[in-house]
């Protein structure tokens, strides 16, 4: 009877001959429209690649072709998500994880910045308030040595 | 299971009091909006509704069914889910999740029904035997009593699974407890049919996001299915469609065909007939989906899968100009695609009936 370590264990190919379903060039063109659209009259765009029928290999060659530039961030808001800009300047990758490291979403975004980095209105109004409640008691002014204190609780 | 009569707070209240920064539920509506298959642009109108959007209630019904729908619910990945389940829903009652039961969950069902009426949501999973009400019940009530009574008070119903949807594999021939679907017997409620055996999570998810979100129920196909994830065919959504436009087909599960990916047509494959998700959903945190994997679709979100003739068998089509009748169907205003599914299912049915087998050429006719 044949055991276990007979079997001949075959390596499936390497990433650049998986891609064999032409799925992702129409997408790499897409962003080239988006790129040309920012550039002319500012407007970015959002492509949600759950939404593009991907078969294996397709996502890693686009994000392969991309590459990665200058910036990475780090958001954690409901889970890390990740964003960077590509080796293509204006075109970004944001990768949403949840709290426990699962993708939820994976979005090219050609944009100057992503939208999700900007400081949103009524996070820089809390920020005011809970600066100013800082400031007015020793204690807080004391507790501004520890920059974690004025951490939120978004983790 | 929360107290219904004491959440008042809208949703973005409740994320804020959390210490969710503006930045964490921007991210909460994009995945939402990527869960409902919305474009990204949609982004800002779903963050201004979800700020004011209030717990529904959701009583959930489990009748004739196998429990793979809540399965397949309870291991969605999207952060959201477990939220939008335990924090921003308030899922009154399900036998199989709630600590409850006998007299003291029925309790619990008849307060929320009293609570909520007019308001809330009631999910059923599990079709209904018409045939003896013992086949099915819970707490000596009969699933047809309970679906009635419960339903009085709705504000819409969500048939989770194609049990529910359309009778399932209870339904299947000879169907010895006269099973039926939902929609079979609610005629005074909407009814949205979120078909699939088990409905994608994702899929089941959105469509609770998308009334949490706009208070109302998406747009439906033919088959009473939200058109955003059923709108279009397996094959036309599928990744290997290219191999069958090149006419590359794999003939069994390890000739060189399967093995460089080619179409799986041949081996049965129903995606021609078949409206889902699952070609660009996937299943388990998006990893993979049963064509990606080597098999061909069951066709498991379509009426009478179960009965289709062999889920290894070429589907069959008969003879007959079924393009250009779908292009007469668009000319007089019908959606093409809706006419083209409704073509396919009438193309099946015929062909199970007559028992013909047809060529790759006929297929072509129809996509």
């Amino acid at each position: 009877m044949q055991k276990l370590q007979d079997i001949d264990i075959r390596v499936e190919a390497p990433v650049d001959q998986l891609a064999q379903h032409g799925n992702a060039v129409p997408v790499l063109h897409e962003i080239l429209h988006a790129l040309r659209r920012l550039g002319e009259t500012e407007e970015s765009t959002t492509i949600d690649l759950r939404s593009i029928p991907f078969g294996p290999g397709d996502e890693e060659l686009l994000l392969d072709v991309l590459g990665h530039g200058e910036v990475a961030v780090k958001l954690e808001a409901l889970g890390v998500s990740e964003i960077y800009e590509t080796a293509f300047a204006g075109v970004w990758v944001v990768d949403h994880r949840n709290t426990e490291g699962e993708r939820i979403a994976l979005q090219i975004e050609i944009a100057r910045v992503p939208e999700i980095l900007f400081t949103q209105v009524t996070d820089l109004i809390d920020s005011i308030s809970r600066l100013e409640n800082r400031l007015r008691t020793p204690d807080g002014v004391a507790s501004l040595s520890n920059p974690m204190n004025g951490r939120r609780r978004d983790g | 299971m929360a107290d219904s009569k004491t959440e008042t707070k809208t949703l973005g209240e409740s994320l804020r009091q959390q210490g969710v920064s503006r930045r964490g539920f921007l991210k909460f509506c994009t995945t939402t909006a990527s869960m409902m298959a919305l474009p990204p642009a949609m982004v800002p109108a779903i963050a201004e509704a979800l700020e004011k959007a209030r717990r529904p209630s959701v009583i959930w019904l489990s009748f004739q069914e196998c429990t793979g729908c809540t399965e397949s619910l309870t291991r969605a990945h999207a952060p959201t889910i477990e939220n939008l389940i335990f924090d921003h829903i308030s899922l009154d009652y399900h036998h199989t999740l709630q600590a409850a039961a006998g007299e003291g969950a029925e309790a619990a069902r008849e307060a929320a029904m009293h609570e909520n009426f007019g308001k809330y949501i009631v999910v059923v999973d599990g079709s209904i035997p018409l045939k003896d009400p013992g086949f099915s019940t819970i707490a000596g009530i009969s699933n047809l009593d309970m679906l009635k009574e419960t339903v009085a008070g709705a504000a819409a119903v969500i048939a989770v699974g194609s049990c529910a949807a359309f009778g399932g594999l209870p339904h299947a021939s000879p169907n010895p407890t006269g099973a039926v679907s939902v929609s079979e017997i609610i005629k005074d409620k909407p009814v949205v049919n979120v078909s699939g055996c088990p409905p994608i999570p994702t899929v089941i998810s959105g469509v609770l996001a998308h009334f949490l979100t706009f208070g109302g129920l998406p747009e439906l196909d033919d088959l009473g299915r939200p058109k955003v994830f059923y709108g279009q065919s397996i094959h036309d959504r599928c990744y290997r469609r290219p191999f069958y436009d090149k006419g590359l087909f794999a003939e069994t599960f390890d000739d060189e065909g399967a093995r460089k990916g080619w179409c799986l047509y041949r081996m049965g494959c129903k995606g021609p007939m078949t409206y889902n998700a699952c070609a660009t959903t996937k299943w388990n945190q998006g990893t993979s989906w049963p064509v990606e994997s080597g098999h061909g679709c069951l066709g498991c979100s379509e009426p009478d899968f179960w009965d289709g003739g062999g889920f290894y068998n070429a589907i069959s089509i008969p003879d007959g100009d079924i393009a250009r009748n779908i292009g007469l169907g668009a000319v007089a205003g019908v959606a093409v695609g809706a006419a083209a599914g409704m073509l396919n299912r009438n193309a099946k049915a015929d062909a199970v009936a007559k028992h013909e087998a047809v060529t790759v050429d006929d297929l072509e006719k129809t996509s």
